[in-house]
């Protein structure tokens, strides 16, 4: 076979296999941010209560998720909780647990960032005007919160989906598994397959994170 | 205040998009000579003085410092900034360097003065104007009138032949004023040719040679100062006259 | 979160812990650490220098190269680091580019860190007022002696808190070499837990060496963070 090995993608199924690997990730990671943002929401209100106690506790729990580079979060809920709790949890439940705890506290802090950047003349001014605490929360916190949070989120997005790339190391078959499947069965016909198959999985990645970062900028930049 | 012509504007034309700053502006600042530029906010008095130090390119006309053409093109403004010392209304001293360092940085870095002579020079100036234990200080730790001080004297401190002043005291709270004011009523005494812009209607009067008038980009009104200010020939200078005398009314 | 129920379910009582496996397997760690620190260190450099280039070219504007910067910050923030890695260490090969492992992981992480690195430096540079720019010019300074004495040392009070966010966040990302076979933290824990599944032993001292690394980076950073935000220069 000659050429420049750029067809082995389009041999059979091969791209179509790509995209279903693909997708294994992205769902995880779809199902770990709409889990963490409400969680995440929650999370952030709970860490502005002024209380040593729950300051504490959220401060332990966001330190501990963020000093840990993710991958050794996967290991630990994979490898060590099955252990230890004799639970057998799939490679995709600790996955999505791990990205959910992960992004929890990233949204937490998202939250309460732009829950501490609201003025305080900015309550004190609604409850001049008579306003209780919830609708103050909710008539003047709440939406200018969401303006800053939105495009925060969305960017949460795709770092979940870049950070979600790893779950090939726990064994989990996504997109580069399979991309190594393609070029083992395709080792001798298509020496190159690996510049062409590595190269396509780059190309998705940033076909599916790009536009979202897009869209958080040009919210960011709207709304500023 | 000598003949020698030393600064030169010519036909200046400035535009920024579609907007005429300034129109065919005319004038000439002789050696030794205070000349106050006044006028009503965008008037175009700031960008006439931005020109004259290169700080925005004329569309059309010259300006001539000792018969050298200023245009912001290269190395030959940054030889020509150093004959006009310029200083703004946000005082802009560095943050990170003490007030020192702050005055020396220029003639040490551009002049290439060694660092003794400046800094001799630096404490001299800095004691004219009352500031010489504040000399390690940071910006951050002096008052507004303070800072504009050192920034007078961050431009003196590269012997320039003529000084901009652009609404130096516009940013300093009401009871500064008079400390930076007196540090300029002093140079003027000297003999430094300044070119100044101001809202302070009673110290233009007192340091003027010679009051310009400027509105929608044009000379309106050239003359001493107390002509312009107890004879105003035109309208338009009236009428901006007397928006100062209202608001003495009230106070 | 994980390991804390970990440590507190299974090996509460720590005794139970394998110590002579912990202390036989040590010195497999300690290598893993030194691979991991010095893949970390030569990336960070290299991220630096990438990142400031790259955010002077975007500050000035620079025809072109300005083009090609932020097709290349695109690029590298929307790419997770392993599947670049796989690229250049799978992928290159094939059209006659062959780096070592090592080289692999260190580019990599320049390449993904330059963009960091970059945004971080850039957003200190567009910070300082304008009119400071214009009061050098004033005195009669020279583009490159602004950038050096005024520019530069005041963007770098906004830079460094982001600067050291990138720093840790790239030493946490070299985690991901083990996925082109470097023998790192992840790669000789995972190794000793398929081989003799004496899975507690190996994560505990794979989040201790984490930590070791970590921990006092971490600290500095927000004590710098800390320092930099009291003393801002402020005008």
């Amino acid at each position: 076979m000659q050429g420049s090995g750029i067809e082995v993608l389009f041999l059979g199924r091969n791209f179509l296999r790509l995209l279903e690997g693909l997708w294994v990730t992205l769902r995880i990671s779809l199902i770990a941010v709409l889990l963490s943002v409400p969680l995440g929401i929650l999370f952030g209100m709970f860490m502005t209560i002024k209380n040593p106690i729950t300051k504490a506790i959220s401060r332990v729990y966001l330190e501990c998720i963020r000093i840990m580079p993710q991958l050794v979060l996967l290991f630990i809920a994979y490898f060590g909780v099955t252990r230890a709790f004799g639970w057998n949890l799939s490679a995709d439940i600790s996955a999505v647990i791990v990205f959910t705890l992960w992004g929890t506290a990233e949204m937490g802090d998202l939250v309460r960032g732009a829950l501490i950047s609201i003025p305080k003349h900015q309550y004190d001014s609604a409850y001049a005007l008579g306003m209780n605490k919830i609708q103050t929360f909710g008539y003047v916190v709440v939406p200018q919160t969401m303006r800053r949070l939105i495009p925060l989120t969305i960017n949460l997005t795709t770092r979940m989906i870049k950070t979600t790339s790893l779950v090939v190391l726990i064994g989990i078959t996504e997109v580069l598994k399979v991309g190594k499947q393609i070029i083992d069965a395709n080792r001798f016909d298509y020496p190159t397959a690996a510049l062409w198959v590595y190269g396509a999985i780059f190309l998705l990645y940033f076909l599916a994170c790009w536009p979202i970062s897009m869209l958080a900028k040009r919210l960011e930049k709207q709304w500023r | 205040m000598e003949d020698k012509v030393q600064l030169e504007v010519t036909g200046l034309v400035k535009k920024f998009g579609d907007d005429t700053i300034l129109d065919g502006i005319d004038l000439c600042v002789h050696k030794g000579e205070v000349v106050v530029v006044l006028g009503p906010s965008g008037c175009g008095k700031s960008t006439l003085l931005r020109c004259m130090n290169g700080l925005e390119t004329a569309n059309e006309g010259t300006i001539l410092l000792d018969g050298e053409e200023i245009s912001s093109d290269g190395k030959k403004i940054t030889q020509l900034r150093q004959k006009i010392g310029m200083v703004f209304q946000s005082y802009d001293l560095f943050p990170h360097k003490n007030i020192i360092d702050n005055i020396t940085l220029a003639p040490v870095k551009v002049q290439k003065r060694t660092k003794k002579e400046a800094e001799e020079q630096a404490e001299k100036l800095l004691a004219r104007v009352g500031l010489s234990e504040k000399k390690k200080a940071f910006p951050r730790e002096l008052s507004g009138g303070q800072k504009q001080r050192v920034a007078i004297v961050r431009a003196l401190c590269m012997n320039p032949e003529v000084m901009l002043f652009d609404e130096v005291t516009a940013a300093l709270d009401p009871e500064m004023v008079r400390e930076v004011l007196d540090v300029m009523l002093e140079l003027a005494e000297q003999g430094m040719t300044m070119v100044i812009v101001t809202h302070e209607m009673q110290f233009a009067r007192a340091i003027a040679d010679r009051i310009v008038f400027l509105d929608n980009g044009k000379i309106v009104e050239e003359t001493t100062p107390d002509e312009f200010f107890t004879n105003p020939k035109t309208q338009r200078a009236k009428d901006f006259l007397h928006t100062f005398a209202y608001e003495k009314r009230r106070t | 979160m994980g390991f804390c129920f970990d440590i507190m379910q299974s090996s509460l009582p720590l005794i139970n812990l394998n110590f002579e496996f912990m202390q036989k397997y040590l010195p497999l760690y300690v290598d893993a650490a030194i691979l991991t620190v010095r893949i970390a260190f030569f990336g960070i450099i290299l991220s630096l220098i990438v990142g400031v280039i790259c955010s002077v070219i975007q500050y000035y504007k620079v025809p072109v190269l300005r083009r090609i910067v932020s097709v290349y910050i695109e690029i590298s923030r929307n790419t997770p680091l392993l599947v670049q890695l796989f690229f250049l260490y799978f992928g290159l090969p094939k059209i006659g580019v062959v780096w070592s492992a090592e080289v692999c992981a260190i580019i990599g992480l320049a390449f993904l860190g330059g963009s960091y690195m970059s945004e971080s430096i850039r957003s200190g540079l567009e910070s300082v007022e304008k009119s400071q720019i214009e009061s050098a010019a004033s005195l009669g300074m020279s583009k490159s002696l602004t950038m050096r004495e005024v520019i530069f040392p005041q963007a770098l009070a906004v830079s460094v808190p982001g600067v050291c966010a990138n720093v840790i966040f790239l030493i946490k990302e070299t985690s991901v070499v083990s996925g082109i076979a470097l023998a790192d933290l992840m790669y000789v824990t995972k190794d000793l837990i398929g081989l003799y599944y004496e899975t507690d032993e190996s994560l505990i001292m794979l989040v201790i060496f984490y930590l070791i690394i970590l921990l006092p980076i971490s600290i500095v950073a927000s004590i710098i963070e800390r320092r930099m935000r009291y003393a801002g220069f402020g005008n």
